[in-house]
């Protein structure tokens, strides 16, 4: 029936589908969101816009605010001592603009003529899928060529109690109530910019931490980063793992030690579980056509193509193997494969020096290496990094954190001091980043560091 | 005989210091003079310049104070009760700002003292080519020889005599950063981007601010992007009188000033009444009280500017200059710095790098932001051709911005490249918050020669306003409709 079928309607789906509409091709596009254990759903666009980048960023800049409040009053500004935050008009505000994405994205696939489909789909036979929505009803539809875009969703911990009493990221950004007193359970990117901005408006904040924080990112930075969350009233637990969430009267959770006989226990308000997140490819029939799956992490292997091993069933976005989890990359995937197939393109996906941003309350950019991968790749002996910390101008009058901005880059010393690696801890990390991960796309090395002028008075320069 | 220093600086400002502290990394003996001349009202301000004392540096943290009154805003769509009413008191964020910029005039003196670099306040001016007589305030003379001289001092604001009253009853920069009482209801008389930027600031904490312009505003940057700076000031509730000028200002009896002026397109003569007169119509070197005639430094008839060749000579041997100063050079802290940097390696390091001043980077801090590297649409076309160039441009929203409820119509974005071969980037203009944080490394990307489609191999960070930067693909030859849609 069918030219594309596209199996999920979020960053990278949706990319490819209006990209391939576009060049002329009947495409459609399922999308359909298993409710969370407790009851949570949400609308067209994925991850990024429903439960991920969007109301995270919004929220970080709730908690953001809040220091600027405090901020305000060394710049002059008065008003009452008395400022609290209130909960519900925040994720108000929050769901409002999310409903307003997932209403856009409609409209925009209806004007390129993509097919929408709120269906939950599966591979039944090579070339067709059986799509069933919310009421149970069922239709059938087939392509020549198909895309996975699925996704992942929050990862549970497999103990007692944990889908009945605990929350994820997918509850927490429309969650009704304020989650008051929260554990916040993992070292992820995700459990620490969302155990950092519930601290920042005023949450009392735990997060509990089995090994090391922020798993494969720089881990100079990442411990800065937790530093500076805990100068900061979040309280960290760590070598401890929940083995049991309980409700005898609030909820409780009992955790044991990874390296003792030690039992710690504990009440909170809300427990959020944020220790990772799974591919969603176990129940959509691979297996009926073939498609091979990562056994260990569910994830799908693709070719520098994005090409499964079943020549006509392609993949982008969170649930491929070995790539990066981020927005961008899967829209960027998305498109040049619509381009490939449909418009005459060979371009693939660059997936080299993708840049990233950890939305913490001190946040951090990076584009490249880690400085412990840099080593591994090049040998200590030939790298060289240059660091520095810096006290952005605008923290100088409240009298804030001056020796915590942080940035380094790491330069190959055989190769003309090449940038290998660019991270930077400080205020608006992203727009700091950005430009920098356009400058090592274009071999940026020391010498051309150091010519260019700064802007004056940034952070960045 | 031999002179007594190696070198000598004239001028404690960005680039006076730089140069003066890289010189004596080399070992060397140095001097440096500094002295400010108290502005017609009495104002004065000590080591480090203008940058540090009446610049950069204040003019950023009342920005800042102005943008923490949009947070406060913003801050209640969010979640946030914040009782009103909400109140700014200028002598707080004064005294607070004034206070650091102390810190730094301390910190400096400290730094010239680790470095072993004699400090004079002292008022300098040429007797000989290598002598250079100060006076200090108190009249007392003294008389320093040195190798080398470098002439860092700056510019002042200019005053426009041939009003009356404007010297009597006007402020400048210099002034505004240092007063102790709230300007209140402010007349901004401007020529350049220092003064929309003060506009801004007192319109943000909450002044009833009124900006007057002969012409246009922000004269050599991007015309395009000027106005929706000034657009999004007069939306912010800025005043703005255009093609106007002021004939008078008189003194009221109520301590008020009467500003008379002449609106060129109506041919009328119209006033009003402020408290504060500020000018900012244009900065100009004191060269005269530098005697350089007695030495023969050449400058400009029409700017006084001192002109000098690539490595920063001045048509004296051993006489140097940098900074504000110099002919034709940008008038910015960072290029003063590196050039005063630079100079002393070539003096003293065994360096021969010259200054590159080609793709400098700015800001101009007005409360919507613009940063800019490279050429302006303008230049591009007048250098290239419109046929040999393309412009790619977006209307983007910035997303904190949407739960805020804020316009975001003059959030804007335009790349200029070559529109053939590798399609090299020539220059890119960003207006939305953080727009210096945005474009620094952007600059970095043109210094390594950037090309169109190298950028849009650049992956976006999600969710910034940077990252519209790396997926500019509207042209405004296509006439298409340029505002970003959705993720």
């Amino acid at each position: 029936d069918y030219d594309l079928i596209i199996i999920g309607g979020g960053s990278g789906g949706l990319a490819c589908s209006k990209e391939a509409a576009a060049l002329g091709k009947k495409v459609m596009v399922l999308d359909y969101v298993v409710p969370t254990p407790l009851g949570t759903s949400w609308g067209l666009g994925g991850t990024c816009v429903n439960v991920g980048c969007i109301p995270k960023k919004l929220m970080h800049q709730a908690a953001l605010l809040g220091q600027a409040l405090q901020d305000s009053r060394k710049y002059g500004w008065q008003y009452e001592e008395q400022v609290k935050h209130n909960w519900e008009v925040m994720v108000e505000a929050i769901q409002n603009y999310i409903g307003s994405l997932n209403w856009g994205y409609r409209v925009s696939l209806r004007e390129k003529s993509v097919t929408y489909l709120n269906s939950y789909g599966e591979f039944i036979e090579p070339h067709k899928i059986k799509a069933t929505n919310r009421k149970g009803q069922v239709t059938y539809h087939t392509a020549e060529t198909f895309v996975l875009a699925t996704g992942e969703r929050p990862r549970y911990m497999g103990i007692p109690g944990d889908k009945e009493y605990c929350i994820t990221s997918d509850d927490l950004f429309s969650l009704p109530y304020c989650p008051g007193k929260t554990l916040v359970v993992g070292a992820s990117y995700v459990a620490l910019e969302c155990a950092g901005f519930l601290a920042g408006l005023g949450l009392d904040v735990t997060v509990m931490v089995r090994s090391i924080l922020l798993r494969g990112f720089d881990q100079e930075m990442a411990e800065k980063i937790g530093a500076h969350m805990e100068t900061h009233g979040v309280k960290f637990i760590r070598k401890f793992v929940p083995v049991q969430a309980s409700m005898p009267g609030r909820l409780k959770v009992t955790a044991k030690s990874t390296e003792g006989p030690e039992v710690f226990e504990e009440e909170y308000n809300t427990v959020l579980i944020a220790i990772g997140r799974d591919a969603c490819t176990r129940n959509i029939g691979l297996d009926t056509i073939g498609v091979k799956i990562n056994e260990k992490n569910g994830k799908v292997p693709v070719n520098d193509e994005e090409q499964t091993n079943v020549p006509y069933v392609y993949a982008i976005g969170d649930i491929l193997d070995g790539k990066l989890e981020l927005t961008p990359v899967a829209i960027q995937a998305g498109k040049l494969l619509a381009r490939r197939l449909y418009g005459g393109s060979s371009t693939k996906c660059d997936y080299i020096n993708v840049p990233t941003t950890v939305f913490t309350p001190l946040e951090y950019g990076s584009c490249g290496m880690a400085e412990e991968r840099a080593i591994e790749e090049y040998g200590k002996q030939n790298l060289e990094v240059y660091h520095s910390l810096f006290w952005p101008l605008e923290w100088t009058v409240p009298g804030r954190d001056n020796n915590t901005c942080y940035a380094k880059i790491i330069c190959n010393k055989h190769d003309n001091n090449r940038v290998v690696g660019f991270h930077v801890l400080g205020p608006n990390a992203g727009e700091v980043t950005q430009g920098f991960a356009a400058a090592i796309k274009c071999g940026l090395t020391k010498e051309l560091l150091d010519e260019t002028i700064g802007i004056h008075p940034t952070c960045a320069e | 005989g031999t002179n007594e220093y190696d070198l000598l600086v004239v001028g404690g400002g960005s680039g006076g210091l730089a140069c003066a502290k890289e010189a004596a990394q080399f070992g060397k003996k140095v001097a440096v003079l500094d002295y400010v001349e108290p502005s017609p009202q009495g104002t004065k301000w000590g080591l480090g310049g203008t940058c540090v004392n009446v610049g950069c540096i204040p003019k950023k943290l009342m920005h800042q104070a102005a943008l923490l009154g949009s947070a406060l805003k913003d801050a209640q769509h969010y979640g946030w009760n914040i009782t009103q009413p909400v109140n700014h008191t200028w002598s707080v964020m004064a005294q607070a700002v004034q206070n650091y910029v102390k810190s730094l005039n301390w910190g400096h003196r400290v730094q010239l003292q680790d470095k072993k670099v004699k400090y004079f306040n002292m008022k300098g001016s040429f007797s000989d080519t290598h002598t250079i007589r100060g006076l200090t305030k108190a009249g007392k003379e003294t008389v320093v020889t040195a190798e080398n001289i470098v002439i860092a001092t700056g510019g002042r604001p200019k005053y426009p005599e041939h009003i009356a009253g404007a010297l009597e009853y006007g402020i400048t920069s210099d002034d505004l950063f240092w007063l102790k009482e709230s300007p209140g209801k402010t007349y901004d008389k401007i020529k350049n981007d220092v003064s929309l930027e003060c506009a801004g600031f007192l319109t943000g904490i909450g002044l009833d601010t009124t900006v007057m312009m002969r012409s246009i505003p922000l004269r050599g940057f991007d015309q395009q992007m000027a106005s929706l700076v000034t657009e999004h000031m007069e939306s912010y509730g800025t005043k703005f009188l255009k093609r106007c000028s002021p004939t008078k200002v008189e003194k009221l009896e109520n301590n008020r000033l009467q500003v008379t002026w002449k609106n060129t397109d109506l041919g009328t003569e119209e006033t009003d009444s402020f408290d504060t007169v500020m000018w900012a119509v244009g900065r100009a070197p004191d060269t005269e009280t530098l005697n350089l005639k007695a030495v023969g430094v050449k400058t400009n008839s029409e700017t006084g500017k001192i002109i000098v060749d690539a490595s920063e000579a001045t048509s004296i041997p051993h006489i140097y200059a940098v900074g504000d100063i110099t002919e034709g050079r940008p008038e910015l802290t960072p290029t003063a710095i590196a050039a005063g940097k630079l100079l002393a390696r070539r003096l003293f390091g065994q360096s021969s790098e010259l200054m590159d001043y080609e793709n400098v980077p700015t800001t101009v801090f007005t409360p919507l932001e613009y940063g800019c590297v490279g050429l302006s649409e303008e230049a591009a076309v007048q250098c290239y051709g419109s046929d040999n160039i393309e412009v790619y441009h977006a209307y983007y929203k910035p997303l904190e911005f949407t739960v805020a409820e804020r316009d975001a119509t003059q959030c804007y974005i335009k790349m200029v490249c070559l529109r053939e071969g590798e399609q090299r980037v020539l220059g890119l203009h960003f207006i939305g918050p953080n727009a210096g944080e945005v474009i620094q490394g952007f600059a970095l990307g043109i210094k390594c020669g950037a090309t169109y489609p190298q950028l849009m191999k650049t992956i976006g960070i999600h969710p910034t306003c940077a990252e519209e930067v790396t997926k500019l693909h509207i042209t405004k030859r296509s006439g298409l409709d340029a505002t970003v849609t959705g993720c």
